[in-house]
């Protein structure tokens, strides 16, 4: 991105030294930089740029409609005291660890099924995909139709058996709503883990397992010491995508509750458009959302990690 | 980087998926208990809720409120009412159209500067190719949740609030990193040769990639394109915030929006919405499922 700069000589070059034309249309760097630039001009004017300015504008009281002055600490200040926005960040790593641990567990368990011999496995396999296909908002709707306090088909099929005597109130109690919202999403993300860690289970070699069957390996044995480690920088970088994208979601708890009841289900994406886009205080919604960062780059870091490990595994020095 | 883990995958291509492997060593009862009832549960509660949206959208009203005398884990006397409700008095063909010409424009868009900077990272191998690479999977990582406030103001400043054409400029930055990534890795496939016999034959480095790369690569633009389409229907939180006027929303947005009012019939049209507008991804990922699970499983692999 930092050869942006190179143009500047370049168009000088072109127009006194003809020979140094047809010598820089060959050049790769001087070709590579008008075959970055689209990209690069995307990625800097509509990701790189707006990241710096949301930190910049965390750091001032810049409303909708009105520019805003820097103000320094102020915003954090104001969060710091403010209990709705710890409240959130409670919800955003209770929702990330509780649904990102089940998505992990019903994912390779899944994955795991799919892997064995089955007939209409192709099949299966594309079924299996199909809540990752439909939009996410509309899958949500089809969930708050079924979460409905009156005519929910929950409810409904459980005072039919027997087990309840009143409807649940699905997205009206505090902890109901917690879990109804974390079930949505466990629902969303298994068909992402499960069908890329059977990705990875399909290229561990079959006879590994035959070998170490007639040495006396037990199922829990094969499962430990063949497929986990051979899983693992895979999974490092599954469950990195899934931790982000969970951390940071938004359009599941706006379709489902905006938050509420009495902001038990706010993450603090949530929080942050409530704030910044419907209240208009543009600069503390910058700042609830500039908080995510550190926890954005605690899980970049690990999936670095995980990738270095790969390498390492493989033993190639790449080219 | 991926080198090393393509041809890792021939062998498991040609073990095929009809390998009976080790699993003659199971009885079916065994089978039945640990294979096929929790593989059964699980796909049963993947697949409720969109059987629930169907069945209620072709519900008449008086049997979703009433489930007494009614099965409601049945129907008689479908309706079409919802759906014709939908199409003939509200203004959602106009928001189909609208996701379609976002989703359309951002994917072409994003898919040419991918094609070009894949291309320059993996083969042109300029100077700090490897860095543009990593900072290219590093804005992978660039949730939305973060940068929509600030786009918002980027958007306004540019004059473009509430046109769907800031989410055409938009989207590419969520596409272009997940392209690109996908994209690096088929061209790798692209045996070096190639573009060294067309070299010696005097093509220049545009035409190696119109006539040799690019068609070589077509399963890989496909599943780059099928992909980005579906992130771009998908996408939710710019659409909200960029989109003011009812008329400019896109479905996700303008099913949350438009749909909600107090009525305690809304559940058959808004049924129907999550449907209808669902119906476009899942047709395109009954053709191209093989491109979808490359697609995604590629990306996290490279």
């Amino acid at each position: 991105m930092t050869t942006l700069q190179t143009s500047v000589p370049v168009r000088q070059a072109s127009v006194d030294t003809p020979s140094l034309w047809s010598r820089l249309k060959v050049n790769r760097n001087f070709v590579a930089l008008w075959f970055m630039l689209p990209a690069g001009a995307f990625l800097i004017l509509f990701l790189a740029y707006p990241l710096g300015l949301g930190i910049w504008m965390s750091f001032t009281d810049e409303r909708i409609g009105r520019a805003g002055i820097f103000v320094g600490l102020e915003n954090y200040e104001w969060l710091w005291d403010d209990s709705i926005f710890w409240l959130s960040v409670f919800n955003t790593i209770l929702y990330t660890v509780v649904a990102s641990t089940i998505k992990f567990a019903i994912g390779l368990y899944l994955a795991l099924l799919l892997n064995r011999n089955l007939p209409f496995k192709a099949l299966i396999r594309s079924i299996v995909l199909i809540p990752f296909i439909v939009p996410t908002v509309l899958s949500a709707i089809a969930f708050w139709w079924i979460y409905d306090a009156q005519f929910s088909i929950i409810s409904w099929s459980l005072m039919k058996l027997g087990l309840i005597e009143h409807n649940i109130d699905f997205l009206g109690e505090t902890n109901m709503a917690r879990g109804s919202v974390i079930f949505a999403n466990i629902w969303r993300g298994v068909p992402f883990v499960a069908i890329t860690l059977l990705a990875g289970l399909q290229t561990v070699s079959p006879s590994l397992y035959e070998a170490a069957t007639l040495d006396g390996a037990s199922n829990w044995q094969r499962f430990r010491y063949i497929t986990y480690p051979l899983l693992t920088p895979i999974i490092a970088v599954v469950m990195t995508f899934s931790v982000l994208f969970t951390f940071t979601d938004f359009q599941l708890i706006w379709a489902l509750t905006r938050g509420g009841p009495v902001n038990a289900t706010h993450l603090m994406a949530t929080l942050s458009y409530q704030r910044g886009i419907i209240s208009g205080r543009l600069g503390e919604g910058a700042a609830i959302a500039t908080a995510m960062i550190p926890f954005l780059l605690a899980a970049i870091g690990i999936s670095w990690f995980g990738m270095q490990r790969r390498k390492w595994q493989q033993g190639s020095s790449n080219d | 980087m991926t080198d090393s883990v393509l041809p890792a995958k021939a062998p498991a291509a040609v073990r095929g998926d009809d390998s009976e492997g080790m699993s003659y060593l199971e009885s079916l009862p065994r089978r039945v208990v640990t294979l096929y009832i929790p593989l059964g549960l699980i796909l049963i509660i993947l697949l409720f809720p969109f059987y629930w949206m169907v069945l209620t959208s072709i519900k008449p009203d008086e049997q979703l409120i009433d489930m007494n005398t009614y099965n409601p884990f049945w129907v008689v006397h479908p309706t079409f009412k919802h759906i014709e409700k939908l199409l003939f008095e509200t203004q959602y063909p106009h928001w189909l159209w609208n996701t379609m010409y976002v989703a359309v424009g951002a994917t072409v868009l994003s898919i040419i500067a991918s094609v070009l900077a894949a291309y320059a990272i993996v083969r042109l191998r300029f100077k700090g190719a490897d860095t543009v690479g990593v900072l290219i999977f590093f804005a992978y990582l660039v949730p939305p949740s973060i940068l929509f406030i600030p786009l918002a103001s980027v958007i306004q400043a540019y004059g473009l609030f509430d046109s769907p054409l800031s989410l055409i400029l938009v989207y590419p930055t969520i596409l272009i990193p997940f392209s690109t990534w996908l994209l690096m890795g088929y061209f790798k496939t692209i045996p070096f040769e190639l573009e060294e016999c067309a070299l010696i034959d005097g093509a220049s480095r545009w035409q190696i990639l119109t006539r040799i790369v690019v068609p070589l690569a077509v399963p890989g633009l496909i599943s780059a394109f099928i992909f980005s389409f579906t992130l771009c229907w998908n996408e939710f939180i710019y659409a909200l915030t960029f989109l003011q006027s009812t008329a400019n929303k896109t479905v996700p947005v303008a099913i949350v929006n438009e749909f909600v009012d107090g009525d305690i019939y809304k559940w058959g049209s808004l049924m129907a919405g999550a449907l209808v507008g669902s119906l476009p991804l899942v047709i395109l990922y009954a053709f191209f499922v093989e491109h979808y699970v490359s697609a995604m499983t590629g990306a996290v692999k490279e």
